[in-house]
């Protein structure tokens, strides 16, 4: 198994004023690993992932996604990285061939390779039929499968995926943790957060984030273990019932 | 009829509509969306809710949970079917019921630039009430916000404004409270804590109708509704529902996971094979099939670990969905 380290972090830190939103977190995570990122809400995990994405400078702490330093390369990063979170991914008013487009376009892809790759994805997904259908139009299973596609268009080395699956059905929600598994296999590092504590236990890795810094990282297995807990539910609030800050 | 509001600060709900004596009663409603009508969310619903009770309606994203909440709250009126809400029709007399339901949409709706006081007090105004008035009612919930009173809403956290929402749902006493999706995007932690909350308003006589996408919240209510795609696929208490799972369902764990589940797939006597946690959930299509796949899985070499479980709402919920779609394609055809 290839090693390779794809992000690693030391003593990455995020200080608002004197609130310190990240304190320190240390962690690797290898090439075509699926590591689950959790913390209860206000823990901290949005800014560490913006951190992560180039879209936000640490206060001290190092740093290195994809080989890119977050100080200096925070450009790079965002070329080698995909993302995608259930709020926003894809454009309504665009159809499912004009977005790939368009993601196509602005990671600066040859129009041969965006020709070829929207065929790939359209076969992959079996919409073929809808190519020129209206985003908006898709039911939402659809939708969530289609934004993970586009968020790989590109053949990043990682995609950040925030919360991926929110109100989702059942089955389409374990569609797409296949999609998340195929992607992975091919060597593309997932880095995901979610709220449903079963999707914990298909991850490689899971870290849970308290209060800022990272309290516990391991398999799913060996953290049901360390915690004598039956399920990742129960790992989950035993800890994140020590945390003393509340809130977003 | 026109005293509808409680003064008195005990809970004594006024004089019923006349249409019976259910809290909510939902029957053949319909809804559609767009010029041709070409959305269809609410498909032909039909369901009652006791009073005092806590109902659950549980589904995905578009499954139509909020046409149904504005249809009752009488935000939106329905293309067919009636409704009533404590009696009241929710058409003629929709003011009688906007006087006695407490509405938390699923989208924060309080006014941003106010502070958590001013907005709690804005709504007890409203109601012609008082925070003082109903104080009892809301003290739980209210007090851990109240460090914040001077804070405007739109800078509290999302659980702050949970509790906020809340709050001024509840202000005047409402006999009947709609929540839409008040767990969506909420931590384990705090979701459990809501529910605690809900618990101990169902103590107070309160009907709650409250909508959720997370499965494993219909534990915790009394009755539940499985919606998906504009169609109520079952309704009934949690434990019912799980006992009306009609086939033998085991829990199989192997070292190689993702080969399990295609290896799984390919037994005869499988109906369905998916992942649940850490485990795979097999659902075979009878006891005989259960009986053989040990060895059918020692035979392609997996050593497995299999145990018979308890289906839960998730199980049952996909186990629905695929009846109706196949249901639907027969149709088709």
């Amino acid at each position: 198994m290839n090693q390779t380290k794809v992000i690693i972090t030391d003593k990455l830190t995020k200080r608002f004023g004197g609130f310190t939103a990240v304190d320190a977190i240390c962690f690797e995570v290898t090439k075509g690993e699926i590591f689950g990122f959790l913390g209860a809400n206000g823990a901290g995990k949005t800014t560490a992932m913006r951190m992560l994405c180039g879209l936000s400078f640490p206060t001290s702490g190092k740093a290195m996604v994809a080989g890119f330093d977050v100080y200096k390369e925070n450009e790079k990063i965002k070329q080698n990285i995909g993302y995608m979170s259930q709020k926003f991914s894809l454009y309504e008013d665009l159809t499912v061939k004009e977005n790939m487009q368009l993601y196509g376009g602005i990671y600066g892809k040859s129009n041969a390779f965006i020709k070829q790759k929207t065929e790939s994805i359209l076969t992959e997904l079996d919409i073929k039929k809808e190519a020129n259908v209206l985003v908006k139009s898709l039911p939402l299973g659809w939708k969530q499968k289609l934004a993970f596609a586009v968020a790989i268009f590109h053949e990043p080395e990682i995609v950040f995926l925030d919360e991926p699956t929110g109100g989702v059905d059942p089955v389409a929600r374990r569609e797409f943790w296949n999609m998340i598994y195929n992607a992975a296999a091919t060597g593309v590092t997932v880095f995901v957060t979610t709220h449903y504590m079963d999707e914990a236990e298909y991850c490689n890795r899971v870290s849970i984030m308290v209060d800022g810094k990272i309290e516990a990282l391991d398999t799913p297995h060996q953290l049901k273990q360390t915690y004598n807990a039956g399920s990742m539910d129960d790992v989950f609030l035993k800890l994140a019932r020590k945390a003393v800050r509340t809130g977003d | 009829m026109n005293t509808i509001i409680n003064q008195e600060g005990n809970y004594n709900p006024p004089p019923l509509g006349d249409g019976g004596m259910d809290a909510v009663v939902v029957k053949n409603i319909s809804k559609t969306y767009g010029k041709k009508k070409e959305v269809q969310a609410l498909n032909n619903i039909s369901f009652s809710v006791n009073p005092g009770e806590l109902f659950g309606i549980i589904g995905p994203d578009g499954a139509g949970k909020t046409s149904l909440f504005r249809i009752l709250t009488t935000l939106l009126l329905a293309d067919e079917g009636a409704a009533t809400v404590d009696g009241f029709d929710v058409v003629k007399d929709y003011k009688a019921i906007r006087k006695r339901v407490g509405y938390m949409p699923g989208r924060f709706s309080l006014y941003q630039d106010l502070t958590v006081e001013e907005n709690l007090n804005f709504f007890a105004t409203i109601f012609n009430t008082s925070i003082e008035e109903n104080y009892d009612l809301i003290k739980d919930i209210y007090v851990q916000i109240e460090p914040f009173k001077k804070r405007k809403a739109g800078k509290l956290s999302g659980g702050m404004k949970q509790k906020l929402a809340l709050s001024c749902a509840l202000i005047h006493r409402p006999s009947v409270l709609f929540l839409d999706e008040p767990t969506t995007g909420v931590d384990a932690v705090s979701r459990k804590e809501f529910w605690e909350m809900l618990r101990r308003l169902k103590d107070q006589g309160i009907t709650i109708l409250v909508s959720t996408p997370y499965m494993d919240e219909a534990g915790l209510c009394d009755r539940v509704a499985l919606i998906q795609k504009g169609k109520i696929m079952s309704i009934d208490s949690p434990e019912a529902i799980v006992n009306a799972f009609p086939y033998p369902l085991l829990a199989v764990k192997s070292v190689n996971m993702l080969p399990l589940l295609n290896e799984l797939k390919l037994y005869d006597g499988l109906k369905d094979a998916y992942v649940f946690g850490e485990y795979h959930h097999a659902v075979l299509k009878n006891d005989n099939a259960v009986t053989g796949l040990k060895e059918y899985l020692e035979a392609k070499n997996f050593s497995v670990e299999i145990n018979p479980v308890r289906p839960n709402i998730e199980d049952c919920f996909m186990m629905l969905m695929k009846s109706v779609s196949s249901e639907a394609q027969k149709q088709d055809v």
